[in-house]
């Protein structure tokens, strides 16, 4: 663990990377205490109010107010909440069904093994957020939908991954010695082997947050994610959409949200796979 | 090499009957079947209903339902948008080139910056330049490219006045529809200005669809570049007496293009899932944003079609990149 963090310290983006997520996931989790307003309050007297160091900005609202007079600063505080969770949701969805389907083809082999990785083939090629807004299209638009269509279109990824791994672990002695000290395949697969695939499983997780995060804004952004008055960073980019020539805080601030989270997770996930794996790193 | 090639071809005939098969159940996983969504509000006669379902062989058992799609497919019958009644093929066709010359555009672009810029930071390892270039390049991975182009609009277009916000020219110019390729048409159009606008109209889409790949691109060029640049055969180069900028140019990045160009092909997928968003945000009318419309209107016809049309050619893309690789590496023909 000392070895893992002195790896993963020396690499100045990852730290920067675990600073944001350190703080984005505070603010998620204390929202209701550290947002100054309700996300869904409107204050009819101040209607698109530009940030304090504006003119005509005020300290009340920080980072202005919207079309109906909604403090940006709180909703994008209670956006944080939504996307970390979105994130949870959809990395614990496909990470789980990816892992299940992945060890099941590569223990069972033939008939299963091809039937699992030609659907996942399938899967593949269709372009990720294009299958995500046809889901959407045939479950309804919603937040939770989005969350499983976005899962749906993740799967494949941790599928390859748990199957490929799980298939070079299954040659090693140590899978053989287990199977003939009588160990059932059950055992085999969730105590023996997918321990020893953690590592590879744990960067593809760290990274799948920005994925996720970033398609479910996507398909916010196109109305089929979370629906207002929720803050949703995506939605709150899509209801900017008529005014935001003359607001340009109601624009950028929900997108910068979204970038510096994705980019936390990428770095974070990117330093994760160095500090865990040395040989990739150059 | 000719069985290399039938075996890559035979290898995707699962994976497009799936690609099928799964584009038929798309229409008949949306609530309702497709004659009520047409029919929506108004409501039907039931024996009208039963007739319409007859005739479209909706009663008949789902295998046999796919079977007959198939066969429809195969003769090239898509269907027909419930919305404008035009056969899908017909507009996707006619939509098809404005999506490719957004598309080419944008890899021209990625490749003519991101190239340079990895081959600069993997010469220039560890420096300023390097670490900046890599910051730059992971933001730009990371970015949601729908809140992108909305701050290119803001700032080039509304705060700037630079170019235009949306569309693929200006109105004051007729140009012939002729290839469907503005910038093609616009040339040979006899009106002076149409291909500056054609151009103007293209830069920012260009940019905004263009800005992954190129994060992608530079870094995958860095990161081929540092292997290569580590072999011996490099150090025979030097140790001739190459110049410097031979050695970098001529023989590292000659096969440290081999990997990058796969990446690129790869990626054409992705690029057709980046133009769904920044053809929606500038008003492009192409493909992408044909199908988001199709949603709007639940044009579910449209929506089977499109997605059918576009996983079809990922899939050839990705043979055609198989099949070049395999006939530039001789070693995975096997």
């Amino acid at each position: 663990m000392r070895q893992l963090w002195r790896g993963f310290s020396e690499n100045r983006g990852a730290v920067f990377g675990l600073g944001l997520l350190v703080v984005l996931i505070f603010t998620a989790i204390f929202a209701d205490v550290v947002a100054p307003f309700s996300p869904i309050d409107q204050f009819r007297d101040s209607f698109l109010t530009p940030p304090v160091w504006q003119e005509g900005g005020s300290w009340t609202y920080v980072l202005g107010t919207d079309d109906v007079g909604r403090d940006m600063l709180s909703r994008l505080i209670h956006g944080a909440r939504l996307s970390i969770l979105i994130g949870l949701m959809v990395v614990a969805l496909s990470l789980s069904m990816g892992t299940v389907l992945g060890l099941a083809a590569a223990f069972a082999g033939g008939v299963v093994d091809v039937l699992i990785m030609r659907v996942m083939d399938v899967v593949l090629v269709f372009p990720s957020i294009l299958l995500a807004i046809v889901i959407v299209a045939i479950l309804g638009p919603g937040l939770f939908n989005a969350m499983i269509a976005v899962s749906v279109v993740t799967l494949p990824s941790y599928t390859r991954l748990v199957r490929a791994s799980a298939l070079s672990e299954l040659a090693r002695d140590y899978v053989t010695a287990t199977r003939s000290a009588g160990a059932g395949t059950f055992r085999l697969m969730f105590s023996t082997v997918l321990p020893n695939c953690a590592a590879p499983l744990i960067v593809q997780a760290s990274l799948g947050f920005s994925t996720a995060i970033l398609d479910a804004a996507a398909l916010g952004f196109l109305g089929l994610g979370a629906q207002p008055p929720t803050p949703e960073w995506g939605t709150m980019l899509a209801g900017a959409l008529q005014y935001y020539q003359r607001a340009w805080w109601v624009l950028t601030f929900p997108g910068l949200s979204i970038l510096l989270t994705v980019l936390a997770f990428n770095l974070f996930g990117d330093g994760l796979r160095d500090a865990l794996d040395p040989k990739l790193k150059r | 090499m000719l069985r290399f090639f039938l075996r890559r071809v035979t290898l995707i005939l699962p994976t497009f009957i799936g690609v099928t098969l799964a584009s038929f159940l798309l229409i008949h996983a949306v609530p309702g079947d497709p004659i009520e969504v047409r029919v929506g509000e108004h409501g039907i006669a039931p024996e009208r209903l039963a007739a319409l379902r007859h005739e479209f062989g909706l009663d008949q058992p789902l295998w046999k339902q796919f079977l007959d799609y198939e066969t429809q497919l195969a003769t090239g019958h898509l269907g027909t948008s419930t919305v404008t009644h035009a056969p899908v093929w017909d507009e996707f066709l006619s939509l098809f080139p404005a999506t490719v010359e957004l598309g080419v555009c944008a890899m021209i672009f990625a490749l003519c910056i991101g190239l340079p810029l990895g081959v600069i930071a993997a010469v220039r390892r560890g420096t300023a330049f390097d670490y900046g270039l890599m910051g730059i390049s992971v933001t730009g991975a990371s970015m949601p490219i729908f809140w992108w182009g909305l701050m290119v609009i803001l700032i080039f277009s509304v705060t700037l006045g630079w170019t235009p916000v949306s569309g693929r020219v200006s109105d004051m110019f007729y140009v012939e529809p002729w290839s469907g390729f503005m910038l093609i048409d616009a040339w040979y159009s006899d009106d002076e200005g149409a291909v500056r606008s054609a151009l103007s109209h293209l830069v920012l889409p260009t940019i905004v669809l263009g800005t992954i790949p190129l994060a992608t691109i530079a870094r995958m060029t860095r990161s081929a570049m540092l292997e290569v640049l580590g072999e011996d055969f490099i150090r025979t180069a030097r140790a001739k007496g190459l110049s410097p900028g031979r050695v970098v140019v001529v023989h590292a990045l000659r096969n440290a293009l081999i990997p990058v160009v796969t990446v690129v092909g790869l990626q054409v997928g992705s690029l057709l899932g980046g133009a769904i968003l920044t053809e929606t945000i500038f008003a492009w009318p192409g493909v992408g944003h044909w199908l988001v419309e199709a949603i709007q209107r639940r044009d579910y016809p449209v929506l089977q079609g499109g997605t059918l049309l576009i996983a079809v050619l990922v899939m050839a893309v990705n043979l055609g990149v198989d099949v070049t690789y395999g006939f530039l590496n001789p070693r995975i023909r096997r």
